[in-house]
């Protein structure tokens, strides 16, 4: 008996230790997966906050008029053209006296962007009053001294295989001792296009072009979930036909998106002959991606609302149809827009489709309306990622950044809109 | 006087009448829509799938060993006819696949199951939506993530173990989608595990059963059909995602189950064939629409059959 027990005993720690071992398993496996959400939030969090920041150089640029505006017309639309690089040239000079042949002063010039010429003709351009007069100007540098005023070149490595030489970085230390660079918030970053130079590309055209997108999708995709589950809730009687939507339904929430992609590219691109690469193709088929997640939500809000609020209306003379658009849609109303919300979420998060109907392009100009061709937030991420260039790893997760912002505000406001109008029936 | 009243009112009556029914009729239309749209799928991948079969006959695209789609640029060159066999993108995407839910059904199975069996509901509370922070991710930000940081390391560390392991290896790819399929394989388990009578497990507990006993002989084994469904389901999301392996996967055709290796998948293709100027009726970019007709069979079947599993799982316990 007493040996009995004794084993029994040892059975029991062993049993007692599979349940511990058991119990952890649960755990880790939730806190390997939180931790992979940490670390890569944290890895994309450190490679893009620098994005948010610019280094500029500051030059006394005489806005000589001999050169810009010989005439002294100062009109704003010739001055744009005008040629702003020797005002930049003459600047450096001044700085570097020392500097005096002639290849050495071309590089001396690519410390700056080649975009700092077009950031004097914008200023110029608005405010001719500046031509003639001596400023002290911010102008924007190039991406390969960014970059290492950001830490992020490796200076250990041997001189010729640096894009920057030691002459280089010793005009820089030059700059740097005097107050002459230094990093600024990177406003271009959100009001620019996307542009060749790491340097000079912004999200703001990728920001318009997915609201577009969006904005034509919830158009079409709202009204038209939202009356799909009306009919499947309060109308539809059980029949085959009822069925067959249902079940399609529920498989077309299971289509990759890829597929429709490609419908849009044969039928919205190929039959409807519609603008290709534009928002308009764009929110179309998001829309349809959509719909499913939205006749979904929105039927379940439906459900949620109790009987005898129909019965009541009923019951003083409603008909069917009033009873549901005067009573049990408001009521519903709630529950369908969160549905509506994260539905977009989603499809602000979508690329694959959008690289099918030639969302994809190398697009500079900010788009004005939905049928301007245009990219979006993620197809621009992909497409920066593409980029062989150092410079567009930080601004790729940067605009991640911006999109997970968007995206968590998103579903932020979905989960205040329930709790807010969430009605205890 | 009287009697025109009445009129009015019955003349009132019948437009009211012919205005609701317009509604309804509107309704119906409405809800036609999601017939028109999977009729819209089928119909334009199978019209220009067909017209590729007419150049490509279809046991060679469905047998064929290789993969090489080559742009003709003069009808009369050497090899303008280009290969178009499906099975390496079939098995590269089968590769990713598996290695996304090696990585995802465990993870996944023990999260849903310390939550929904263990875990008070304050713990529950913010650890689920955390969870389902994941899956709301964009696939684009794994897919850069992917390229940027895991295959990095995935290398490094093979070429410390004296392995060759290319840049674009599958595990890269199939380790990222597997993490994005974690949220998604638990949230459904969650469910299914939450939905399995409490009397069962109640049950096994007052036989004198430890807890971690009644999950895995009681619970789990209850529930294995709707778990079955959830993998599932997962499995199609993985052979249909598409931006992951298009970061991160590469772009050569080989007919390989080795993880290291570079394989390329089904959408990959489909991108790469439909990314850039082409005309509309090569062979080339039709073969983009055969590869996603087949893609959408699969997808389809598997999501039909989970979906009849659940059913299923549901008239048990319902």
């Amino acid at each position: 008996m007493p040996e009995h027990s004794l084993t029994s005993s040892a059975q029991l720690k062993a049993r007692h230790g599979r349940e511990t071992r058991f119990r952890w398993m649960g755990r880790i496996a939730i806190l390997l997966s939180l931790g992979f959400l940490v670390f890569m939030f944290v890895a994309i969090g450190m490679r893009g906050s620098s994005a948010f920041s610019q280094t500029r150089i500051l030059l006394q640029i005489n806005f000589d008029e001999q050169i810009l505006d010989p005439q002294a017309k100062r009109d704003p639309a010739q001055l744009a053209l005008a040629n702003y690089k020797p005002l930049i040239t003459k600047a450096l000079k001044q700085l570097f006296p020392e500097v005096t042949k002639r290849r050495d002063q071309r590089r001396l010039g690519r410390l700056l962007s080649n975009g700092a010429a077009f950031e004097l003709a914008d200023m110029a351009a608005k405010d001719p009053q500046l031509i003639g007069t001596t400023r002290d100007i911010w102008l924007t540098a190039s991406a390969d001294v960014d970059m290492l005023i950001k830490g992020k070149v490796d200076l250990g490595v041997e001189e010729n295989l640096r894009r920057l030489k030691d002459t280089e970085l010793s005009w820089i230390r030059k700059l740097q001792d005097n107050g002459h660079i230094k990093k600024k918030f990177n406003s271009a970053f959100f009001t620019k296009g996307d542009s060749r130079e790491p340097e000079m590309s912004g999200i703001f055209g990728a920001m318009v072009g997915s609201f577009f997108s969006l904005l034509v999708c919830f158009v079409i995709a709202f009204p038209m979930g939202v009356l799909t589950a009306i009919y499947l809730e309060e109308f539809a009687k059980k029949s085959f036909i009822t069925n067959i939507i249902e079940v399609n339904i529920n498989n077309l929430a299971a289509v990759p998106s890829i597929v429709f992609g490609l419908l849009g590219l044969s039928i919205f691109l190929g039959v409807m002959n519609l603008p290709r690469s534009t928002p308009l193709v764009g929110g179309l088929v998001l829309a349809l991606m959509t719909l499913p997640t939205i006749i979904i939500a929105s039927r379940a809000a439906l459900r949620s609302v109790p009987n005898t609020l129909r019965e009541a209306a009923l019951g003083l003379g409603a008909s069917k149809v009033q009873t549901t658009f005067h009573h049990t849609v408001p009521a519903a109303m709630p529950g369908m827009l969160t549905g509506a919300v994260i539905g977009m979420a989603g499809a602000l998060g979508e690329t694959a489709p959008l690289l099918m109907i030639g969302m994809v392009a190398f697009i500079v100009d900010v788009p004005q309306g939905i049928t301007d061709i245009a990219t979006s937030l993620p197809v621009q991420i992909f497409l920066w990622a593409d980029s062989p260039e150092k410079g567009f790893v930080e601004r790729t997760s940067a605009a991640i950044l911006v999109l997970l912002a968007f995206l968590i505000a998103m579903n932020l406001t979905a989960v205040i809109l329930r709790k807010k109008f969430e009605k205890k029936w | 006087m009287k009697q025109s009243h009445d009129l009015t009112l019955r003349r009132s009556g019948r437009i009211a009448k012919i205005k609701e029914q317009t509604i309804i009729a509107g309704l119906v239309v409405c809800s036609m829509i999601a017939i028109l749209v999977t009729i819209g799928i089928v119909a334009s991948l199978a019209f220009e799938a067909f017209l590729f079969f007419q150049k490509v006959p279809i046991s060679s695209f469905l047998f064929g060993l290789e993969w090489s789609p080559q742009t003709a640029i003069r009808a009369d060159q050497v090899g303008a006819s280009g290969k178009f066999g499906v099975l390496p993108l079939l098995s590269g995407t089968l590769l990713i696949s598996t290695i996304a839910m090696v990585v995802a059904t465990p993870l996944g199975l023990f999260s849903a199951i310390y939550l929904s069996q263990y875990a008070e509901t304050r713990t529950r509370d913010w650890i689920k939506p955390m969870l389902e922070l994941l899956t709301g991710i964009p696939t684009v930000v794994y897919g850069f993530f992917a390229a940027l940081v895991v295959a990095p390391i995935i290398r490094n560390t093979g070429s410390g173990f004296g392995f060759d392991i290319s840049s674009e290896s599958a595990l890269a790819a199939g380790l990222m989608m597997g993490i994005m399929l974690i949220p998604f394989i638990s949230s459904l388990s969650d469910d299914v595990l939450s939905s399995v009578p409490k009397t069962l497990s109640d049950a096994s507990l007052g036989l004198g059963a430890t807890k971690a006993e009644t999950i895995t002989k009681v619970v789990i084994p209850a529930a294995i059909p709707g778990i079955a469904g959830s993998l599932l389901l997962a499995i199609s999301r993985a052979i249909g995602e598409t931006m992951i392996v298009v970061m991160a996967a590469g772009l050569s055709a080989n007919l390989s189950l080795n993880p290291f290796d570079a394989v390329t998948t089904m959408t990959v293709q489909i991108v790469t064939l439909l990314t850039g100027d082409q005309e509309f009726d090569s062979a080339k970019t039709l073969a983009a629409f055969a590869i996603a007709l087949l893609l959408f069979i699969l997808t389809m079947g598997l999501n039909m059959i989970a979906l009849k599993v659940f059913n299923k799982y549901r008239t048990i316990y319902a």
